[in-house]
């Protein structure tokens, strides 16, 4: 946001600042009904009104005015920009091991502007020490802005952008990459990043907050801290999600990035592994490992970098009454794979056997996960499910329904052998699937 | 003697905070009510200091954090839901106090703005889970009428109650989170209040109008009232958190002369030539001194491995015991200090010494060992070395402090009318705002609708009472006060009942049972207004009242018909009550014959014990009469 804008100022208030010849941040004078208010010159919500006018008071306080004939502006004096000068970073220590913070947007770190309400980011290094002094004492930072995206506009093209961002930080020789991602997609970035880098020689965690980094309360400082030790010193060489584990803030948990969804619009432990353990937790600086079934961290290892996706993949899911037409626009319009989410055990209606049937002619891939997010798919149980067999359709076991869209994107960005894509979307490549359920 | 406050230049402000009796708190839907017992769910966090582009950080607040202060919080289902956990945005603002709170403004004749903006205003101590507090500001520039003088209001904001602290066990907080949210009225007044009177004045007239609107809260912990008072040459202190009005004078009055005392030991300690700089942040480990001792505290110190640690302060010997206010001295105020910035339990120091087990040896001991002239006093803490020195350094800089004269400070009250020490001045407030909570416009529609339902201004209400109902000033006043101000008035119009018999029990009466133990808001005004009823028709007789009242608020649902049933209190028809006289007489016909006179008062005795609330004592007394001059 520019200072010298008028921030979502429109109609009868922007003609009066323009008026006043005020800008963004100045000191302005309001006279109404025989009163005097004075106060800066705030940005206004874009979806805000055409008629008011804000300031903040000397007392800290935002207030609207609206403007009517009978209420005058003038300006007082000009604004003062605010000068922060974030604290030189600490001292590195050498002994300490080196992380690649990367960010695609989301504030994992930022700074308000008590001036004017605004919250800027934190991006670089420096700022990133300034706001968590702590990363300080656990890694030498480096801090790399990629994007500045909120995760619903990212896209399989950023996944390639960001699996090749962090394919050339390891080959640096970093000790661990942190990527700071907005949570909503995060767990679609996650399994995409699993199947994008292969062989992995240190860990890749991806973090984010669920209240946002203003705030003292937020959870962006200790999910950060977190990651960070996770990226530096943890054991094993895998692709995780780095949150709270529970709405404390005692513990950041650790999940597998293909085994992992966000399962709550607002809490911080929103981010559960489902059909499987969480890799680790990270308590008082401590990493304790909760499963022995990973990938080791080997400086040694070469990393393999598959970075290409196919679009043309469509996740859908079925509920009563669904219009198969559906399933018959994706085939229409050059869909190589679908991946159904169906009911219970993996099921759809008998009416959409019709378009699922023309799909599969069609050198359609399909996959069957389950909506219940929770459990396997069993296709051998009921008619339902041998039928859907019998028409062709891959039962996918405990993966996630995303993280199936995920993987048949990428399969169909390696190959476009239908047979060898079918094939790998049976094969275990990252630990999608997991044999065993436990209780 | 009689302090001349005027002369003083003494100025008081007042922030007074008010719960609003809303039907759910300020931003969620929970009941705004507090809990008992266990907590069914409890949390912890910690509170990470923000940094502003100014670079203002609350020093106590970072130093806290820096301490690694965690938060427990503690809450249960019913009054707590994700928005307290701060596991969910706020949901909009509750219209309900909004309109109380402008109903208030209109009272004040104060200036509306035209669009609402929630702010979060930085509070990193832990009684907000988010880490600030959410306030509004809903209109500004009032004025309101104390006896002959005009107060100007500030500001009339909204905002949301923090959470209530229920402990804390070193560097763990703990807070239950069922009073976050419930919705405050701020009231703030300029500095132009002049006495410790005036405040106690300006702060009544102020809660008779919120009171005036019927939705606020009553009882202990509803209201709050902050002051920030200065006097010329001393400083502006912020107290904190009085929880009754009739404290409010003597709260006023000992500032004053705590500052006032503080004044005078700063001119002294700078009359003996002691400087700032002289005091020196050495401090002497002296635990060898007290190895032996019988003092428990050092001794419990000791056997948990921790020190003595000892701060000269140079020519302070007897200043340190100089009272400032009862029972508070300066050496009460370095203790504040050593606790707050140190977490330590307290501090000895040699004004008081040899006591609590301290022999005069060990203090002649200590005193060879931080080699002290006989004019100099000498801190002790027994503690870990880290709060120790931490502690003492506070203490050096109170002292520093006391040379200067009275510092800035953020005081709580305590019950006595006394304050302590809370934490600095904290800089100007940090606010930004609540960005998940869109502004509110104040509609034309919305004023109109506040204006046709306004309250009277109480001066006019009691005016009314009086003139119209034959109340005296002070039943008028006490029913203007009370909660049953409206009920008054609607039983009054309703039943034939004497305005004044009304007033009485809604008063004297219900606050006589409340000191009793009596829950008397188990009983509903509906109930109320039924028992009125009967009385007005004769049914019920005004000496059963209290009786059917008390079973009520046992039985909160029994009817009244019910409560005169289970008491058998239903008035008696004349029938009934001369056949028990009757009865009465001929059961003592002995003393009768001999003594009419006299028989009178043990026949109406005996006759009241048993129709006690059935019958009206006067026509008890008045039947016995007729009965007696009937009988042979
Ligand atoms: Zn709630």
């Amino acid at each position: 946001m520019s200072e010298n804008e008028f921030s979502g100022y429109k109609g009868e208030a922007l003609k009066a600042i323009r008026k006043a010849g005020a800008n963004i941040g100045d000191l302005i004078r309001i006279i109404r009904n025989g009163q005097v208010y004075e106060g800066i010159l705030i940005p206004r919500s874009e979806y805000g009104d055409k008629e008011h006018v804000v300031i903040k008071l000397k007392n800290g306080y935002n207030v609207g005015f609206k403007i009517t004939s009978k209420t005058k502006i003038e300006k007082v004096g000009e604004g003062v920009k605010p000068s922060f000068t974030p604290p030189p970073p600490p001292k590195q220590n050498p002994e300490l091991p080196k992380v690649t913070i990367i960010s695609t947007g989301g504030t994992i770190a930022s700074r308000v502007d008590y001036r004017t309400g605004a919250v800027r980011p934190a991006l670089t290094a420096s700022d990133l020490y300034s706001v968590v002094p702590e990363l300080g004492e656990i890694a030498r930072i480096e801090a790399k802005i990629l994007f500045s995206l909120f995760s619903e506009n990212i896209t399989p093209k950023h996944w390639t952008e960001i699996a090749k961002t962090v394919a050339e930080e390891i080959s640096k020789g970093v000790n661990g990459v942190v990527i700071a991602h907005g949570t909503d997609t995060m767990g679609y970035t996650a399994a995409a990043l699993s199947f994008a880098l292969q062989n992995l020689p240190v860990p890749v965690i991806l973090v984010g907050s669920q209240r946002s980094a203003d705030r003292p309360s937020s959870d962006a400082a200790t999910n950060l801290i977190g990651a960070v030790t996770a990226a530096s010193k943890a054991p094993f060489a895998e692709v995780a999600v780095a949150m709270h584990e529970t709405t404390s803030d005692t513990t950041i948990i650790l999940h597998k990035g293909t085994k992992v969804r966000k399962c709550h619009t607002s809490r911080r432990d929103t981010f559960k592994s489902v059909n499987s353990t969480p890799i680790a937790r990270i308590k008082d600086g401590k990493i304790e490992m909760l499963t022995q079934d990973y990938r080791k961290r080997n400086s040694k290892n070469r990393l393999v970098l598959k970075p290409k996706f196919n679009e043309k993949v469509a996740l859908i899911k079925f509920y009563p009454g669904i219009n198969p037409s559906i399933i018959d626009w994706f085939v229409d319009n050059g869909y190589k794979g679908i991946i159904l989410e169906g009911t219970g055990l993996g099921h759809v209606g008998r009416y959409c056997f019709e378009s699922i049937r023309n799909a599969v002619e069609h050198d359609v891939i399909v996959g069957m996960t389950s909506q219940c997010i929770w459990g396997r798919v069993n296709m051998n149980v009921y008619n339902q499910g041998r039928d859907l067999q019998a028409l062709g359709v891959i039962p996918l076991g405990d993966m996630l329904a995303e993280t199936a869209t995920v993987k048949l994107m990428w399969i169909l960005g390696q190959t476009q052998n239908i047979e060898e894509a079918k094939k790998l979307l049976k094969t275990n490549i990252a630990g999608e699937f997991n044999p065993r359920t436990i209780f | 003697m009689e302090v001349n406050y005027e002369k003083l230049g003494l100025k008081v402000g007042l922030e007074i905070h008010q719960q609003l009796d809303t039907s759910t708190k300020l931003f969620c839907n929970c009941k705004p009510q507090l809990f008992k017992g266990e907590p069914e769910i409890t949390f912890l966090r910690r509170l990470r200091p923000t940094q502003s582009e100014l670079g203002q950080v609350d020093p106590a607040a970072y130093f806290e954090f820096q301490k690694g202060l965690k938060i427990l919080y503690e809450a249960n289902s019913e009054t707590s839901c994700l928005v307290e956990m701060d596991e969910e945005p706020p949901h909009p603002l509750n219209m309900e106090a909004v309109e109380t709170v402008l109903t208030v403004a209109l009272m004040m004749n104060a200036e509306l703005v035209d669009e609402i903006h929630v702010m979060r205003k930085t509070v990193i101590d832990g009684s907000n889970t988010t880490g600030f507090q959410r306030t509004c500001i809903i209109a500004m520039n009032g004025e309101i009428k104390v006896g002959e003088k005009t107060v100007p209001i500030q500001t009339i904001c909204l905002e949301e109650d923090a959470a209530r602290k229920t402990g804390r066990e070193g560097n763990l907080i703990r807070y239950r989170i069922d009073r976050l949210g419930i919705p405050l009225i701020e009231v703030t007044t300029a500095p132009v209040i002049h006495s410790p009177k005036e405040a106690e004045e300006t702060a009544l007239t102020i809660g008779k109008i919120l009171r005036a609107t019927g939705k606020v809260k009553r009882g202990l912990g509803t209201i709050r009232q902050d002051l920030n008072i200065s006097i010329e040459n001393g400083a502006l202190i912020e107290i904190k958190g009085v929880q009754e009005l009739e404290l409010l004078p003597l709260v006023v009055k000992y500032e004053v002369q705590r500052q006032l005392n503080l004044i005078k030991i700063s001119e002294e300690l700078k009359k003996i030539g002691v400087k700032e700089e002289d005091v020196k942040e050495e401090f002497f480990d002296v635990t060898e001194v007290f190895r032996n001792t019988n003092c428990k505290v050092i001794r419990k110190a000791l056997s948990q491995n921790k020190i003595v640690l000892a701060l000269k302060l140079p020519k302070f010997k007897g200043f340190l015991k100089r009272e400032l206010v009862p029972n508070f001295r300066l050496g009460t105020e370095m203790a504040d200090y050593a606790r707050f910035w140190g977490k330590v339990g307290g501090i000895f120091h040699t004004d008081e010494l040899p006591a609590y087990g301290i022999t005069k040896e060990e203090v002649e001991a200590l005193r060879r060992k931080v080699k002290t002239e006989n004019q100099d006093a000498i801190v002790l803490v027994a503690d870990s070395p880290e709060n120790a020195k931490d502690a003492l350094k506070a203490v050096a800089e109170r002292a520093r402090q006391a040379i200067r004269g009275v510092p800035e400070e953020t005081r709580a009250a305590n019950p006595d009318g006394t304050t302590r020490y809370m934490r600095p001045r904290p800089g100007a407030a940090r606010m930004y705002p609540e960005t998940d909570i869109p502004p509110i416009k104040i509609t034309k529609e919305l004023l109109e609708k506040i204006k046709t339902a306004l309250p009277e201004l109480p001066e006019q209400k009691l005016k009314r009472l009086i003139e119209k109902y034959g109340l005296n000033m002070k039943l008028a006043n006490q029913i203007m006060d009370s909660e049953y101000a409206e009920l008054f008035e609607i039983i009054v119009k309703e039943t034939k009942v004497q305005p004044t018999t009304v007033a009485v029990f809604l008063t004297e009466t219900m606050k006589a049972l409340k000191r009793e133990g009596v829950q008397i808001e188990k009983v509903s005004k509906d109930k109320i207004m039924e028992m009125f009823r009967l009385l007005g028709k004769g049914e019920l007789f005004k000496e059963a009242m209290q009786e059917i009242f008390v079973w009520l608020s046992k039985h909160e649902k029994e009817s009244v018909q019910n409560a005169i049933k289970a008491l058998n209190l239903k008035a008696l028809s004349k029938e009934e009550l001369e056949k028990i006289i009757n009865d009465t007489i001929r059961s003592n016909e002995k003393i009768v014959k001999e003594n009419k006179a006299k028989a009178f008062g043990l026949i109406m005795g005996i006759v009241m014990k048993e129709v006690r609330g059935k019958a009206d004592a006067s026509t008890v007394s008045q039947l016995i009469r007729q009965k007696l001059s009937e009988h042979p």
